[in-house]
């Protein structure tokens, strides 16, 4: 009996600490932007204001948020590739541990990888299968990216070919390849799924999963909400610059909603569930905001979310939402 | 009624794109249309636009085969619309390039006034997207080809260019062929759907 006891409450434990443990944990992240106008008036741009984000090994989780949000900012920033201009402020940690600039330098491209937008990131003279292999550290490379090749469904004999030879659906395979190669154990997938038609979108997406399945985090920044609820554990919706919601997908799948009024905005504006604009649009970057930043637009907005800006709710444990109402 | 009759199409000399398609548009009617990408969708929103000619066959638009001299009544709306606009100038003048433009559009269109004093990269793709849009109506337009463009925008934006473009077709008696991979969309917003492979009739 005392054995067993023993062992419990050694599992417990165990268990506890892989919850705590996150791959990849970011806290009140801000990222600003200074630059001079004409007669050097100073001005500042918001692009991130307020970003949360919570990771764990073997999961996938997707940001959301509408062109122009500060999505794309927000992977160079966890990279370190933000514009020099900047500033970042905030907590990120990588492994229990801060991530800071030096370190940021140290893991990029080895432990942390971006599968970039554009598809025309590849090095254009060099032969693909090289681009490939230069990521593996194995014996028997060529083997190895052949075998992965075979995995993601590219053709073998794409091998000695020149990246102006594939079409985008190609080269966006091409990444995942490249990521499964890698020993990257976080992978920050930035819009992956745009002009990909339904065949092309489900099987990228199945790939994603796939990456995920081998014990990485993936972070996929999309704007299609669609694809992030095929696939994505969490989801975290994204607005003028601050994460609104942080939706686990168990509680969609049960037929919960979501809990933002942003969110369900964005949920009913999709074609089958009743295409429902809302008016107007985000606040720009160069705005100062002093209450909600979806306060214009939001139908329950009362006088208290125009003053005072709402903060960070949990739900449970891992789930979040921003809203005095929710 | 704008006909394409018998329209093939080669980039280069071995391998036909497409061979003997055969489509018709109504004025007034919203037709979707979808494919796999890579299959020329695009390449035939071109030829129908009049920025490329199919190698055979002809597009008649209403009867007449394609002699007009200043605006061509089929328009198109490109997926990105920062690269369909002058970078250099001001939005103002990129509206400007449509004369007579009904005021009444711009409105519908959600263009708000101080847009017009921005250069393109001041704005966001989705408002750059109505510029475009706004940009296709001249009085003279009879047909709309859009193709792929929502497919960069958020669902809200979507629905909000969705609804005023439905509305202004629907006013001003033009035709739309909508190109999309999306197809609760195009269940959403057309009259009809085509699926553009069973179009061609060479295989790829």
């Amino acid at each position: 009996m005392n054995i067993v006891y023993e062992l419990k409450h050694e599992t417990n434990e165990e268990i506890e600490k892989v919850q705590t443990h996150f791959l990849l944990e970011i806290k009140n992240m801000s990222l600003t932007i200074e630059r001079f106008n004409k007669g050097f008036a100073r001005e500042c741009l918001y692009a991130i204001r307020d970003f949360h984000l919570q990771i764990q090994h073997g999961e996938v989780v997707a940001v959301v948020g509408a062109s122009g949000s500060g999505k794309s900012l927000l992977a160079d920033a966890i990279l370190g590739i933000q514009p020099k201009n900047s500033v970042i402020e905030g907590s990120v940690n990588y492994e229990n541990q801060p991530l800071t600039e030096k370190r940021k330098k140290r893991l990029r491209g080895n432990d942390i990888m971006l599968i970039p937008q554009m598809t025309n990131a590849l090095d254009p003279l060099m032969k693909i299968g090289k681009q490939v292999k230069a990521l593996v550290k194995q014996k028997n490379k060529q083997k190895t990216v052949e075998e992965i090749f075979r995995k993601v469904g590219l053709d073998p004999e794409i091998y000695h070919q020149i990246p102006s030879a594939c079409s985008g659906g190609m080269i966006r395979r091409i990444f995942i390849a490249m990521a499964l190669a890698s020993e990257a154990k976080l992978i920050i997938a930035d819009e992956p799924t745009n002009g990909l038609d339904a065949e092309a979108l489900d099987e990228l997406l199945f790939q994603l999963k796939m990456l995920a399945r081998d014990h990485r985090g993936v972070v996929m920044i999309t704007h299609d909400l669609e694809a992030a609820m095929k696939i994505a554990d969490k989801i975290a919706v994204f607005y003028a610059g601050e994460t609104v919601e942080i939706v686990d997908r168990k509680h969609l799948k049960k037929g919960g909603k979501f809990r933002h009024p942003y969110s369900r905005a964005l949920w009913n504006a999709l074609p089958q569930n009743g295409f429902i604009p809302i008016e107007g649009s985000q606040p720009s970057p160069a705005e100062e905001l002093a209450g909600c930043s979806f306060a214009d637009r939001c139908p329950i907005a009362t006088r208290r979310c125009r003053a005072e800006k709402p903060e960070l709710q949990k739900i449970g444990k891992y789930e979040m939402v921003r809203c005095f109402y929710a | 009624m704008l006909k394409c009759k018998n329209i093939s199409f080669q980039y280069n000399r071995s391998t036909w794109l497409f061979r003997n398609v055969n489509f018709a548009l109504e004025r007034g009617e919203i037709v979707g249309m979808f494919g796999k990408s890579g299959s020329g969708k695009t390449t035939l929103a071109k030829i129908m636009a009049n920025y490329l000619s199919p190698a055979e066959g002809e597009v008649i638009i209403d009867g007449e085969k394609s002699v007009f001299p200043k605006v061509y009544p089929v328009q198109l709306i490109w997926q990105h619309p920062e690269q369909a606009i002058n970078p250099k100038w001001k939005l103002s003048e990129t509206i400007e390039e449509v004369e007579e433009l009904d005021k009444e559009i711009i409105d519908i269109l959600g263009i708000k006034r101080e847009w017009f004093n921005r250069r393109p990269h001041e704005l966001s793709g989705g408002e750059l997207q109505r510029f475009c849009i706004a940009r296709a109506f001249h009085p003279d337009t009879r047909y709309i080809i859009a193709d792929e463009i929502t497919s960069m925008f958020d669902a809200i934006t979507q629905a909000q260019i969705w609804h005023a473009l439905i509305r202004l077709v629907k006013e001003r008696n033009i035709g739309v062929l909508a190109i999309s991979h999306h197809i609760s969309l195009l269940e959403r917003i057309s009259d009809r759907i085509i699926d553009f492979n069973q179009l061609k009739s060479c295989p790829m």
